[in-house]
């Protein structure tokens, strides 16, 4: 039963994201919006951006996930579809789950591969992409999964806006600095091993609570 | 009737239950029962609270004081889930995606009754030939067909219908009342609500008047 | 029944409520009054001078407090909140988005205090310390807490959705904390914390002893005093508010 209704959803949000293939784009797009804003705002020679590379791209990728959460429940939200979610024999938890990764696959991934490329534009030292790579692919589901939480609370309100990211960012905090840590500790030539695995276990640990939390949390807010 | 289940306690029975929003009563409390065969209509002026004690009985809201026995105990959510097949006002459609591959979503997720297939429902409720159509392209009217249609594949025996009657033509009325017939004469059951004098199921029915006041 | 356990049902009830809080909200007030005014002249004159720090170290004696009941506070909100949450009690719900306020007076006096205290220290007025940046992070979920109450319009619905962020925001508080820390250490290296476990002479600990009962009763009042006014504005039209504001129902 579970395993049939993850599968309906996922391809439920493939075929959405194929109909809409255009907006698929659009965090990518507002990623290399922020490394161009960043690039004028410090000048563009390497000497200044260098240092600062692997932390604007963290900052990039974070914001435009942020942007992105917006998309996760409001849709479903609007045309009744969660509705049809509380009411299904499957548990909630497991169709917030699988939602929120098809979410993360969707809108994080995409700027994550382009993060190679938005890397040259700010002449980020080769030798710290694979660690930046890790700790985007490790830490972006912990983005992910937490935002949910608080857009499954706001999930109900028009004009949302600011609110959801002065809620979300508070979580995001130990994400962003075990992540841009870890590179930053690498450039510095201390080991990332341990913020990584911190990154990993942090995983871990909001795919099974996480969901759950956003469960409950999508109850609150649909009362 | 043939095929009647003997159920020795109602298929759904509303105990004391009573429901508020902000401080002020929306209704109860109330109570009632609804056995397999039965239709239950419930009926009331805007605002009397019909399609907040549907959701109370679908489990999405809450209520203040009461229980909601189903099949004589008292239900746990996913129970409740499997149980009872809700169609309110949001459909939960997506109109990006074809009439078809919406009701294979929707089967995905709900389960879907033995021997029907979403083909055979579309053409059960007057879609055949809107297969392959965007559900964006489709009436009111239609849109509402198919969420009959979804009801029609779904296993749970309790039907609970947020003004069913709302957006269809005369043909609609009809097929929505002998879906119900139907679903009754397997062994459902089914809540609906309506606010008006609309044409009501041909079948068993138990009055509920929601008392809207002003 | 059990007379301490009749007596938490008893406060439940919205009109008992409103008796007790504008009873006591005063003498809580006004003790904790006296309680901040007997620590502060403590501070002020009759400690002696830090030998390291000299007259600057007095700001500690306000800071002290307002970290502790920044945090303290939190937490009673969270108890709230979850009480209110599984219980569904009305009353909790109020007490719980009461404390949020409070709370972050208390994280903003923090924040304002430390930056005083580091300026002979630091030079500047702001440091990137762990427990200011951790404060500061604090102050930000206590604002974004009150916007979320505020934002939604059903008074119950927002208690729980907020109420539920609170219990969250301190699960993940330790979490944050341990980071901020990390994070200090990694790019600052060791620095002395300057609000680190200093160890103080017990001939200097008692106004500090006054000033965290006279914060604490201080807030005791204020939550009082805000949850009286809550249930008031929820009541609105119930006979016994008419009869208290004068009218007649």
């Amino acid at each position: 039963m579970m395993r049939q209704a993850a599968a309906a959803l996922i391809a439920r949000d493939l075929r959405l994201l194929w109909a809409r293939r255009g907006d698929a784009l659009q965090p990518a797009l507002f990623a290399l919006l922020t490394v161009v804003l960043f690039a004028l705002g410090l000048g563009g020679d390497a000497k200044s951006l260098a240092p600062v590379a692997s932390a604007v791209l963290w900052l990039a990728v974070l914001l435009a996930g942020l942007l992105a959460l917006d998309s996760l429940f409001r849709g479903d939200a609007e045309d009744g579809s969660l509705e049809q979610w509380m009411l299904a024999p499957v548990p909630l938890w497991w169709l917030v789950l699988v939602r929120t990764l098809m979410h993360w696959a969707t809108t994080a991934l995409p700027v994550i591969v382009a993060v190679p490329l938005l890397g040259e534009l700010l002449h980020l030292p080769r030798a710290q992409l694979p660690v930046l790579m890790a700790s985007l692919l490790l830490g972006t589901p912990i983005l992910s999964l937490f935002g949910a939480v608080v857009a499954a609370l706001t999930v109900g309100m028009r004009r949302a806006g600011i609110l959801v990211a002065l809620l979300a960012l508070p979580l995001y905090v130990p994400v962003l600095v075990f992540g841009a840590g870890a590179v930053a500790a690498s450039a510095q030539g201390l080991d990332a091993d341990g913020a990584l695995l911190l990154l990993g276990a942090g995983l871990v640990i909001s795919l099974v609570l996480a969901p759950p939390t956003t469960a409950a949390a999508l109850r609150i807010a649909h009362n | 009737m043939p095929d009647e289940h003997v159920h020795a306690s109602p298929l759904l029975a509303a105990r004391g239950l009573a429901f508020s929003r902000n401080e002020t009563p929306v209704f109860g409390p109330l109570d009632f029962s609804l056995d397999a065969n039965e239709a239950l209509l419930v009926q009331g002026g805007n605002g009397a609270g019909k399609t907040t004690l549907l959701r109370v009985l679908a489990g999405l809201l809450r209520a203040d004081a009461g229980a909601i026995p189903i099949d004589g105990c008292p239900a746990r959510a996913d129970l409740r889930a499997r149980f009872v097949a809700y169609l309110g006002h949001l459909p939960g459609l997506k109109g990006d995606l074809t009439a078809l591959q919406n009701l294979e979503f929707l089967c995905g997720l709900h389960g879907r009754r033995s021997k029907q297939t979403p083909q055979a429902a579309m053409d059960i409720v007057g879609l055949g030939g809107y297969e392959d159509a965007p559900l964006r392209t489709l009436s009111a009217g239609q849109k509402k067909r198919l969420g009959l249609a979804r009801l029609w594949l779904s296993p749970a025996p309790l039907w609970l219908l947020d003004e069913p009657y709302a957006n269809l033509d005369l043909d609609g009325l009809d097929l929505v009342n002998r879906m119900v017939q139907a679903h009754l004469r397997s062994g459902g059951a089914a809540l609906i609500t309506t606010h008006g004098a609309y044409a009501a199921p041909p079948v068993q029915t138990k009055m509920l008047h929601l008392g809207g006041e002003a | 029944m059990n007379p301490v356990v009749r007596w938490f049902h008893q406060l439940g009830s919205p009109p008992y409520f409103d008796r007790f809080a504008a009873r006591w909200a005063p003498w809580a007030y006004l003790l904790g009054l006296l309680a901040m005014g007997v620590g502060l002249y403590g501070a002020l004159f009759a400690v002696p001078a830090d030998y390291q720090q000299g007259d600057s170290f007095r700001i500690l004696y306000i800071h002290v407090p307002s970290a502790w009941m920044s945090m303290a506070v939190f937490a009673l909100m969270a108890f709230y909140a979850a009480i209110a949450l599984v219980w569904r009690i009305k009353l909790c719900e109020i007490l719980a988005m009461a404390c949020a306020p409070s709370g972050a007076a208390f994280t903003l006096v923090t924040l304002a205090t430390g930056s005083i205290w580091g300026k002979p220290m630091w030079g500047t007025w702001w440091d990137w310390d762990p427990r200011l940046t951790t404060e500061l992070i604090v102050l930000l979920v206590y604002v974004g807490l009150m916007g979320l109450y505020a934002a939604i319009d059903d008074r119950r619905n927002a208690a729980r959705a907020a109420g539920f962020l609170a219990i969250v925001g301190v699960a993940l508080l330790p979490v944050i904390r341990w980071s901020v820390v990390w994070w200090n250490s990694l790019h600052q290296g060791q620095t002395i914390s300057l609000f680190g476990k200093s160890h103080m002479d017990p001939s200097m600990l008692w106004p500090l002893v006054w000033m965290i009962a006279g914060t604490k009763l201080w807030f005791v009042g204020s939550l009082l005093g805000r949850a009286r006014a809550d249930n008031l504005r929820r009541e609105t039209g119930k006979d016994w508010v008419t009869k208290l504001a004068g009218g007649t129902p």
